[in-house]
């Protein structure tokens, strides 16, 4: 009851529009420079590839083949895992302005005019066969819809078929063309693909989990009851005998991923960013692993439920939901498939278009004398017209090829012609990015030995099969020659028709390239562009390129093509960017050098491919030919430079690590002189106060006779204190001069410190008395021997102690000399209870020249060498040698020496 | 010449590695069937399965 012809119509009309909405909204979005293509949206516009096969095809595939229908899918998994090559055709395409794979293949072999119409032929005769699939399959599942509500699909005595093929067409051409600027990228379009491929996923979801578990009792269920029955249980086991096809339908659909033309716009065309590439290796294959986890169990199903009804099993995905008087499921169904043919018919009429327009019009047009009359004219609005009429064309050959033998195929069958036939390219595609001796020639042999052989064993056995043609070459092979025989040729036999096609094909193809193009020689365009193709990641632009073309253009002549063909708006605000990136305000003041050539040249191919862009621009521009010979030259000499410059980087970092290197050793030069100056002037200011007042006093008894012994003899002690200060001085000096190079002498023994520390307390115990200093020691009776020098040792202790005796008060001074062991350390403290020192002074004492006190105030009591001596002696020994003090509590020096490892 | 990124190579190991786990030979291992589902289906589904998350982990790890 729901289902009526109108009610179809019309929700198909309205989901037609939503999609169309989607794709406005994204051009919009586009537009505005917020573009809404993501990673995720990438990914799932690839699911492009899922088409009414997919939705209704693979179900009847299962239905005899089992599992085979895997392989379509398996082979897209395993391809786009090599993302090397996938990203490399997208750099190619990005920076050749690469529109269709026609004109990649063209480009890539010197922007072949012959070239990129060959591959439009094959790719549109190819993918004709794939069009009629969907249009077939709308067909079968708009009838089963019909017949359910008892009405027929003839409308005005037209078929549905065609009412069908009119839609698709219409609603591709207002989907693809409705921008006037002819340019490669469609993101409304991508953006509407995606949307329909959750729409499709859903819908098949859902049928898939009614199916399994709404009619059936789940997935066990329903495998056990089909392993019941002999048909089916043959179904559901791997098939070892067909271990081949299996092999060549996963080569066919993993070629078929990037190969196929509409495949080849979305990856490759429609790519924004290759980070994208990322996403799409994992998400796209879990879509189809979730697409086609039911196809088996809805197979099943159907075989299971009707049972001996002769049902057609391409319409399992409709009828089943039907049967169980589920209306609303089915229409969802249905919408899935519109869905999944009307994403692959758009995509795939707007690439073929394109290369229609671009490929085969363009280049006679080009000729023609009508063009030649409009001089001046805007083309831009000619090539969307060209592309519309394309279109219709087009989808016009998809209805002829249903009608001439749609009919002896299922679904999957007539696929598999297409993927057969776009499988042709891989040879070019392949050699031509990773192989720079690939010819023109050799593209062209292999190509067409490739095409022809496809023609003669797959696609014209398609038609005879249909009775369209006779079928003599096929059964009695050609002229009555039995080796002839389409599909057993040169007798090949006991493989299917695919693998037969595949495997005769491919030799003849790769045969053929490889053999021409090792026999004939690239011209000079063929070997720069073989050069920018395999080496993208390496070519450097700016500076090859500049040296590639040479001759002579004028500026207006330039801009009038560019304006032609682009439009003038169009035109004028590429110039404007491209003058700003060359830093140039206006426009009209860019030079017409090989660089704004090369610029022009790439706007016309975004809009009519590489091969007529360089035509149309050496029709205005007098280029010197630069012959083979000079071209290689050039290559060869960016490669030298750049191999010149990268080693030039090398040295020049090894040169900036070296230059630092130095730069430090200077400044720690300067650092070691600045304070060898400082040492001498402090040493020289130490010499001079003594020898200052020896010259006074003496220049005093030497004047004046007159002076009474008593101040004669005290002059005279002074004299002899400072000469003596003065020698303990200089030898204190020279000491550390030995210290500090190395040049010390050391007799190192067995030394008993507890007896060193008592025998220095002997020796000095007349200067405590003196001072009325008590001396006090805490000392084992036998003391910790280490291995030292003694006479250092002692020097070092004197000086301790002398030290602590000059700072304690008179009468109440107090210093304590404590010998103990810490670990594997002997520790030999000297503590006083004098004025103390602060933190910092605590480090500075250690400093050469300086003493302990006030200087400036108070009469130096000291060299000021003597704790530095005792630091470097005791450091000689592996020890250390610091002081523990606060202002006002007396200090503590503190040294260790270590034990001897055999000791401990 | 830049070297080809490490993910990259990862992720064209991984695809080396699903031909023949994919391809007969090996196809023809799985005979008989598990919970009543057939081996060979469970077999294609698990290995593939394991290629995308193996896919989907080296893609999407961030890379040091």
């Amino acid at each position: 009851m729901v289902l009526s012809g109108w009610f179809i119509a019309l929700l198909s009309v309205a989901y037609l529009g939503l999609l169309f909405a989607v794709a406005r909204f994204g051009d919009a979005r586009a537009d505005a420079g917020k573009s809404i293509i993501s990673a995720n949206v990438y990914a799932l516009s690839l699911a492009v590839y899922c088409t009414s096969w997919t939705f209704y095809g693979s179900v009847g595939r299962a239905t005899s083949g089992g599992l085979s229908f895997l392989t379509i899918y398996l082979g897209p998994t395993l391809m786009l895992l090599f993302v090397g090559v996938i990203i490399k055709m997208i750099r190619i395409s990005k920076a050749q302005r690469i529109t269709s794979i026609a004109d990649f293949i063209a480009s890539r072999y010197g922007k072949s005019q012959l070239l990129a119409g060959m591959v439009t032929i094959i790719a549109v005769i190819g993918v004709v066969p794939y069009i009629a699939l969907q249009l077939k399959a709308m067909a079968a599942s708009v009838d089963v819809l019909l017949e359910h509500s008892g009405r027929s699909g003839v409308w005005l005595g037209l078929d549905s078929t065609f009412l069908i093929a009119v839609i698709l067409a219409l609603f591709s051409i207002l989907f693809g063309t409705r921008h006037l600027d002819a340019t490669e990228r469609h993101e409304g379009m991508v953006a509407a693909v995606a949307f329909e491929s959750v729409v499709k996923l859903i819908a098949f979801m859902a049928v898939g989990l009614f199916v399994t578990y709404g009619m059936f009792g789940g997935l066990g269920d329903l495998f056990q009851r089909a392993a019941a029955t002999a048909d089916l249980g043959r179904l559901l086991q791997l098939d070892s005998s067909r271990a081949g096809t299996w092999t060549a339908l996963i080569v066919l659909s993993g070629l078929a991923i990037v190969f196929l033309p509409r495949q080849f716009q979305i990856v490759v065309v429609e790519n924004v960013d290759e980070s994208h590439v990322k996403r799409a290796v994992w998400l796209f294959p879990l879509y189809l692993l979730l697409i086609n986890i039911f196809v088996l169990p809805l197979a099943l199903g159907g075989l299971l439920h009707f049972d001996g009804q002769g049902m057609n099993s391409d319409t399992f995905v409709l009828t089943l939901p039907l049967a169980r008087g589920a209306e609303s499921l089915a229409l969802l169904a249905f919408i899935g498939g519109l869905s999944a043919a009307t994403g692959m018919v758009i995509v795939e009429t707007i690439a073929l278009s394109t290369m229609v327009c671009n490929d085969l019009v363009m280049p006679w047009l080009l000729r023609s004398a009508w063009l030649q009359a409009r001089h001046h004219q805007d083309l831009s609005g000619v090539l969307i017209g060209i592309r519309r009429v394309a279109i219709a064309l087009i989808v016009l050959l998809g209805y002829i090829y249903f009608r001439a033998a749609g009919e002896a195929y299922a679904l999957v069958g007539i696929g598999l012609i297409s993927f057969a036939a776009v499988a042709q390219f891989a040879p070019a595609m392949f050699g031509g990015m990773y192989w720079k001796q690939g010819t023109r020639a050799g593209a062209v042999a292999g190509l067409s030995a490739g095409f022809v052989v496809w023609l003669y064993t797959l696609l014209l056995p398609s038609f005879a099969k249909s009775g369209w043609i006779s079928s003599g070459f096929v059964e009695q092979g050609l002229f009555g020659i039995p080796w002839l025989k389409a599909q057993v040729l040169f007798g090949l036999g006991g493989m299917d028709e695919i693998s037969h096609c595949l495997w005769w094909s491919m030799l003849a193809n790769i045969g053929c390239y490889i053999l021409v193009s090792l026999s004939s020689r690239p011209d000079a365009v063929e070997a720069s562009q073989a050069e920018r193709f395999v080496d993208v990641f390496r070519f450097d632009r700016r500076s090859a390129e500049a040296r590639l073309w040479r001759g002579k253009a004028s500026l207006g002549a330039l801009v009038r093509l560019l304006e032609r063909f682009l439009g003038a708006g169009r035109a004028q605000q590429q110039l404007a960017l491209y003058a700003r990136s060359r830093g140039v305000g206006d426009w009209h003041q860019l030079p017409v050098d090989a660089e704004f050539v090369h610029f022009a040249e790439a706007e016309l191919a975004g809009a009519i491919g590489s091969a007529s862009a360089r035509v149309m621009v050496a029709s205005v521009a007098e280029e010197e030919d630069l012959g083979l010979d000079e071209v290689l030259d050039i290559l060869d000499e960016a490669t030298q430079v750049r191999a010149y410059s990268r080693e030039l980087e090398t040295k020049q970092q090894a040169l900036e690590a070296a230059t630092s290197e130095l730069r430090e050793a200077n400044e720690r030069l300067r650092e070691v002189d600045r304070m060898k100056d400082d040492f001498i002037s402090t040493v020289t200011h130490e010499l001079r106060t003594p020898l200052t007042s020896i010259r006074a006093l003496s220049e005093m008894l030497h004047e004046d006779p007159r002076i009474d012994l008593t101040n004669r003899r005290r002059f005279l002690g002074i004299i002899v204190n400072e000469t003596e200060r003065l020698t303990r001085l200089i030898n204190q000096i020279l000491d550390m001069a030995k210290l500090e190079s190395g040049q010390a002498e050391w007799t190192t023994g067995d030394v008993d410190i507890g007896a060193i520390a008592r025998e220095t307390m002997g020796s000095l115990e007349q200067l405590f008395c003196e001072k009325g200093v008590a001396l006090e020691g805490d000392i084992p009776p036998t003391g910790p021997v280490v291995l030292a020098d003694s006479d250092r040792l002692t020097q070092v202790l004197i000086n301790l102690l002398s030290n602590a005796v000059k700072f304690v008060p008179a009468q109440t001074g107090r210093v304590h000399v404590r010998v103990g062991v810490d670990g594997n350390m002997v520790r030999v403290e000297v503590s006083d209870n004098g004025p103390g020192l602060t933190a910092e002074e605590c480090d500075l004492i250690f400093e050469k020249f300086r003493q302990g006190g006030n200087t400036l105030t108070d009469k130096p009591q000291g060299t000021g060498l003597g704790l530095p001596i005792s630091r470097q002696i005791i450091e000689y020994f592996g020890g250390k040698l610091w002081v523990e003090s606060h202002p006002g509590e007396g200090a503590n020096f503190i040294f260790t020496v270590p034990l001897p490892a055999s000791e401990e | 010449m830049k070297r080809a990124s490490p993910t990259r190579q990862r992720l064209a190991a991984l695809g080396l590695l699903g031909v023949p786990l994919l391809t007969y030979p090996l196809l023809s291992l799985p005979g008989g069937s598990l919970w009543g589902i057939p081996a060979g289906y469970l077999y294609l589904f698990g290995v593939w399965a394991g290629l995308i998350g193996l896919a989907a982990w080296v893609a999407e790890r961030r890379s040091k």
